[in-house]
């Protein structure tokens, strides 16, 4: 029923606008990550030696592993935080549910770079909660391995993950039909046994696309580490900004940018798979 | 039988308590940072102890600051329409169009979504040095509505697969030119849509950081500008800042309830 003057006219824009503007950029990312430099200059020489460095290099899989441990503990957190509060909403929490989903939302906007500030000035030497416990006399001097450590960067995340995990895992609990629950109650199931052969199995797929978010978004994360990190807290994509910047390495930058990239597209595929498992529709 | 879904088991104070220490998780850091926005003796310290507006004195009188707000609210303004004008064709397209490769055309617009920021933000900054393009505002602006595609097309895209096509079927068997139904059918009954993604793109893009830090030139955005001071150092005018932003989050958030309410009303 559409003309074909029509389609063009919806259908080349945006394709030649993604393609020149977004696909080329990411070919050009990848094309750098087999090209080399030196001197400040970069040679067109295409082969593996940066991904080889990468592999050779203990220093890149200890940062790795660490930004992996980091990613995950977020994750773990995130969920623990999370799942119960969302269950608590659908569940539990009677005629105050949409009050209280809103309030859940709502940091949601606010801004990325406000709720790390507040996590700095709550957790520095000189912070609020340095403050607070020499004024309950619990410490008698500034604690200061609270802030600039792997720890304070999980602490962020987590707080910035929570309401991002809690949605998907609250949209499935509210899909679970209640017939279901009722049913295993009636037929004597306990409480505990209803949730964890019930609830639980039928909340995964919700569970799952929260805990990905989480995870790949945790992954990639460089201004987390900068801002409350320190050295210790030194996540891979740092790695790359620094490639980027002051060490003057793009290509090796971008190899690991690259790796970066097929991580998270790989784990995104699985769990796009568990999920469609997991789905009872 | 409503009763005996929330029976007795479920209701656990033990649950509620969890729920509410959440709630305080998610809510402290916020709190701390309107407070100590009004707090004499600066950040830190603990209790609080004198009130004052000293610091919104300083931040109002800071014009580095004033200039990077509007800065940003450039940027942003020009990211949506950016966006929103590419996001809508690309919405159609993916409804109604027939090309090959459109699968991975869905894919593609995406992916500044769901890859790191950092990522994206290199790519294009690789892409500005090839094309000999100067780190700038515009650069930044070029970027934010490049990538924020991906939101426009999602949120139009879900609002054209809801729409009812027979409009459309009507308005075009009845003789209507494609470009008169498209502005007397298509694009009315997408208005909430557009409204929506508008207001998110609007936000993300006030907000961004990852992929304006590799793009910005000696102009700074909020962001940057806020994040340029952290480095050197906090003082509570970022604690007044935050507290202005969060104010004015909070006015989108209200805006944006009231549109959605009123057209589920209609």
């Amino acid at each position: 029923m559409y003309s074909r003057a029509y389609k063009l006219l919806i259908s080349v824009p945006p394709i030649l606008w993604v393609a020149l503007f977004l696909l080329f950029p990411y070919a050009l990312m990848f094309a750098h990550s087999f090209w080399s430099v030196s001197d400040g200059v970069i040679f067109h020489n295409w082969n593996l030696s940066n991904y080889r460095t990468l592999i050779h290099n203990p220093l890149y899989w200890q940062v790795l592993l660490r930004t992996a441990g980091i990613a995950g503990s977020v994750t773990v957190l995130s969920v623990l935080l999370g799942y119960p509060l969302a269950y608590f909403l659908s569940f539990n929490a009677g005629p105050r549910k949409e009050l209280l989903y809103q309030l859940v939302i709502v940091p949601l906007w606010v801004s990325y770079l406000v709720r790390g500030y507040a996590w700095k000035t709550i957790l520095g030497s000189d912070g609020v909660l340095n403050g607070f416990l020499q004024y309950l006399h619990i410490t008698n001097e500034p604690v200061s391995a609270l802030l600039y450590s792997p720890f304070a960067v999980i602490l962020m995340l987590t707080h910035i993950y929570t309401p991002f995990v809690f949605l998907p895992i609250y949209a499935s609990l509210e899909h679970i039909p209640r017939l279901l629950v009722e049913a295993s109650q009636d037929l004597g199931a306990s409480p505990r046994s209803t949730f964890f052969r019930v609830i639980l199995p039928l909340s995964l797929p919700g569970l799952l696309a929260g805990a990905t978010f989480a995870f790949v978004l945790s992954l990639g994360d460089f201004l987390a580490p900068l801002l409350v990190g320190g050295p210790s807290g030194t996540m891979i994509a740092n790695l790359v900004q620094s490639l980027f910047g002051a060490a003057f390495d793009w290509p090796l930058g971008a190899a690991i940018s690259i790796l970066i990239l097929l991580f998270t597209l790989a784990i995104l595929a699985l769990t796009q798979r568990l999920e469609k498992r997991w789905s009872f529709e | 039988m409503n009763s005996s879904s929330n029976s007795a088991a479920h209701r656990s104070p033990l649950l509620a308590a969890y729920a509410a220490f959440v709630f305080a998780f998610i809510y402290l850091p916020i709190v701390v940072l309107v407070v100590y926005s009004f707090n004499r003796d600066g950040v830190g310290g603990f209790p609080p102890r004198h009130s004052t507006f000293d610091w919104y004195r300083q931040l109002f009188a800071d014009s580095a600051i004033w200039d990077s707000v509007l800065n940003s609210l450039l940027v942003a303004a020009g990211a949506v329409a950016l966006s929103l004008t590419l996001g809508l064709l690309a919405a159609l397209a993916l409804d109604r169009g027939t090309f090959p490769g459109k699968a991975l055309f869905r894919r593609l617009v995406l992916l500044p979504l769901i890859l790191p920021g950092i990522i994206t933000g290199l790519s294009m900054l690789m892409f500005a040095v090839f094309a000999g393009f100067q780190r700038s505002l515009a650069l930044a602006f070029f970027g934010h509505g490049t990538a924020l595609i991906s939101v426009a097309t999602t949120e139009l895209f879900a609002g054209l697969q809801k729409m009812d096509r027979r409009q459309e079927e009507a308005s075009l068997d009845l003789g209507a030119t494609p470009w008169r139904t498209f502005w007397l059918i298509t694009l009315p009954n997408l208005r909430l849509s557009l409204i929506a993604a508008g207001l998110l793109i609007f936000t993300l893009s006030m907000d961004e950081i990852a992929v304006t830090f590799f793009l910005i030139g000696s102009d700074n955005t909020l962001p940057l500008e806020i994040w340029g001071r952290l480095r050197r150092g906090i003082t509570p005018e970022i604690n007044g800042i935050s507290t202005l932003i969060l104010a004015a989050s909070m006015v989108l958030i209200v805006v944006w309830y009231h549109l959605r309410t009123r057209s589920e009303h209609q």
